[in-house]
């Protein structure tokens, strides 16, 4: 059963032919069953599940359901999860039960979702490919030897291996759009400040968002819809008013111009990733879409000012793991001093380290306007490129990654070739703007591609409706993995 | 440009990161790449553009100043790695 719409399990579960405790039973007999090969989970929660489980059935039979009550889904370990551990790929954090639940995880709960567990990810969210996980690498399903992407891999691949039919992301640079390409599914990022970021961990505040993961457009719209709204606690959250982002989805795509960036389809992304992108474009003429040439002139500038002002803000927030309050204390030091140093060089892995240090170099006395000023100036450019080629279309399209899935091992030796993998994405949120990335076909191997639709601020629903209209006349997002 | 192994050591001093001694060359080798891509950033003119720091232009919100949260330091400090009545507690700094 949890391999069919959201739509039609929660029709299930309101005419009794399932359970809630039914659907948590058999999405974590598959966790069970296909864990130990995919490793996308770090911690399952059978006994929260379960209760959740009995809880959601027992507002069913009251009549009190919501669209949710009573769906497994799986968290990324970013969010925080009161009473359930909260590891965020990483050492620092390996024994930190959360106090308190994310506003997203709060959101989720009262809307009767079921969740079954947490979900790897990058240590920190740093990285592309799930490989820096104090956990070890989660596996592609298409391809175990394969990086499922990153830092959201763990809850790409859950969803692409049928373990659970939504999951929640987090994306700084393309967390959630990047693995959800490379695992054959649906995963959108709103606009900045619609998800409140409360209770998920900081890497980058003023690029973090949180995501949604699903097979198709029209779940990722029913799971972003009990995401977001506004919330207090995070002065970056926006007070705007409720919004269903799968009310807009039946619309015909009819005269919808679509962008093509040229320097999105300039040298540097792989044939076989072209020709699925070529493919997909070609569909969605056949629904009624014109393509027009757009231009992102700044767009290559994109990486280096992300990994300016990504390291910048989180050489700050990091600075909190002290081994203070909680997180990871060496067990050996000889001051204070001795213990922040020996505790944090402890509990961060390699590339959360480099981060660190990148963005420390970047922040301290006499660089700061060379390349934490200079790579805000570039924002600004990125940004006005991106308004200047929406005057021009409705929605912009690409690739969502200019590879299909590599082998594990094969770029974690030089980090600058991964982060190069990133240079459809992290524009994006270095303006702000909301991203999708839907299924478009299939590579090299037989490994999926994705397709990025951008939009312009607050077109979420626009977004969802084209990917869902493209998802009506092809079959991409319904191939399932072998694993 | 290329940093040198004194500043790695100094930013790893401001970062509290200790660095063994065998990996500080690596480390170098591994930053000395990610500031060669960074410094394509220097080849685009952005005289007179404004900074952009964050992707709203918004001011922060105010609040009444009123209690909202509720105390839960028990909580809080039962995952810390050493408290002792009610508080964290560290090596000593001042003898």
């Amino acid at each position: 059963m949890i391999d069919s719409s959201l739509k039609d399990i929660a029709a299930a579960l309101r005419a009794k032919t399932v359970s809630a405790v039914e659907l948590a039973t058999e999405s974590l007999a598959r966790i069970e069953a296909g864990n130990a090969k995919i490793n996308a989970f770090v911690t399952v929660d059978e006994g929260g599940a379960l209760a959740a489980a009995r809880a959601a059935d027992a507002r069913i039979a009251a009549g009190t359901a919501g669209p949710l009550t009573g769906i497994p889904l799986a968290h990324k370990d970013v969010f925080c999860t009161e009473g359930v551990l909260t590891t965020c790929g990483s050492k620092m954090l390996a024994n930190f039960v959360s106090p308190y639940d994310a506003h997203v995880v709060s959101l989720l709960k009262n809307a009767g979702a079921v969740m079954v567990g947490k979900t790897n990810m990058d240590e920190f969210a740093m990285g592309s490919t799930n490989e820096s996980s104090h956990f070890g690498p989660t596996r592609n399903p298409w391809d175990v030897t394969k990086v499922p992407g990153g830092s959201s891999g763990g809850s790409a691949a859950a969803v692409a291996a049928r373990m659970v039919p939504i999951a929640t992301g987090s994306d700084t640079g393309g967390s959630v759009r990047q693995p959800a390409s490379l695992c054959g599914i649906t995963g959108i990022k709103p606009t900045y400040g619609t998800v409140s970021r409360f209770g998920m961990i900081a890497y980058a505040s003023s690029l973090d968002q949180g995501g949604a993961f699903a097979r198709t457009a029209e779940d990722c719209a029913q799971l972003l819809s009990a995401m977001t709204g506004h919330d207090p606690r995070d002065s970056t959250s926006l007070e705007r008013s409720y919004e269903h982002y799968g009310a807009d989805l039946a619309r015909p795509l009819a005269g919808l111009r679509i962008g093509l960036p040229k320097e999105f389809f300039a040298e540097g992304m792989e044939g076989d990733v072209r020709a699925a992108v070529e493919a997909a474009l070609a569909e969605y003429r056949k629904l009624g879409a014109t393509t027009v040439e757009v231009s992102l002139p700044n767009a290559r500038l994109a990486i280096p000012a992300y990994y300016v002002i990504a390291p910048a803000e989180a050489s700050s927030n990091l600075s909190r793991f002290d081994g203070v309050r909680y997180g990871h204390r060496a067990a050996e030091y000889t001051d204070l001093n001795d213990m922040y140093c020996k505790s944090r060089s402890q509990g961060f892995g390699a590339e959360v380290q480099r981060r660190i240090l990148v963005g420390t170099y970047v922040l301290s006395h006499g660089y700061y306007d060379a390349y934490y000023i200079k790579a805000q100036k570039l924002r600004r450019l990125i940004a006005q490129d991106f308004a200047a080629a929406l005057e021009q279309c409705d929605v912009i399209a690409g690739p969502t990654n200019p590879t299909v899935a590599y082998g594990i091992g094969e770029k974690s030796s030089d980090p600058v070739q991964m982060y190069l993998g990133d240079i459809y994405t992290v524009a994006v949120n270095l303006a702000g703007l909301p991203g999708l990335s839907h299924p478009a076909g299939f590579g090299k191997d037989g490994l999926p591609v994705g397709l990025q639709l951008i939009g312009n601020y607050f077109t979420e629903a626009h977004l969802l409706n084209t990917a869902h209209q493209f998802q009506q006349t092809t079959d991409w997002h319904s191939r399932a993995p072998v694993f | 440009m290329s940093l040198s192994l004194d500043e790695v050591r100094h930013i790893a001093k401001l970062a509290r990161l200790e660095l063994a001694d065998g990996e500080l060359d690596a480390t170098l080798a591994k930053l000395n790449g990610i500031f060669g891509l960074i410094e394509e950033m220097q080849a685009v003119d952005t005289d007179g553009v404004e900074p952009m720091s964050h992707p709203q232009e918004l001011a922060q919100r105010l609040r009444a100043d009123v209690v909202g949260e509720t105390d839960r330091r028990a909580a809080y400090q039962a995952i810390a790695p050493q408290t002792e009545a009610g508080l964290y507690l560290v090596p000593k700094v001042i003898e």
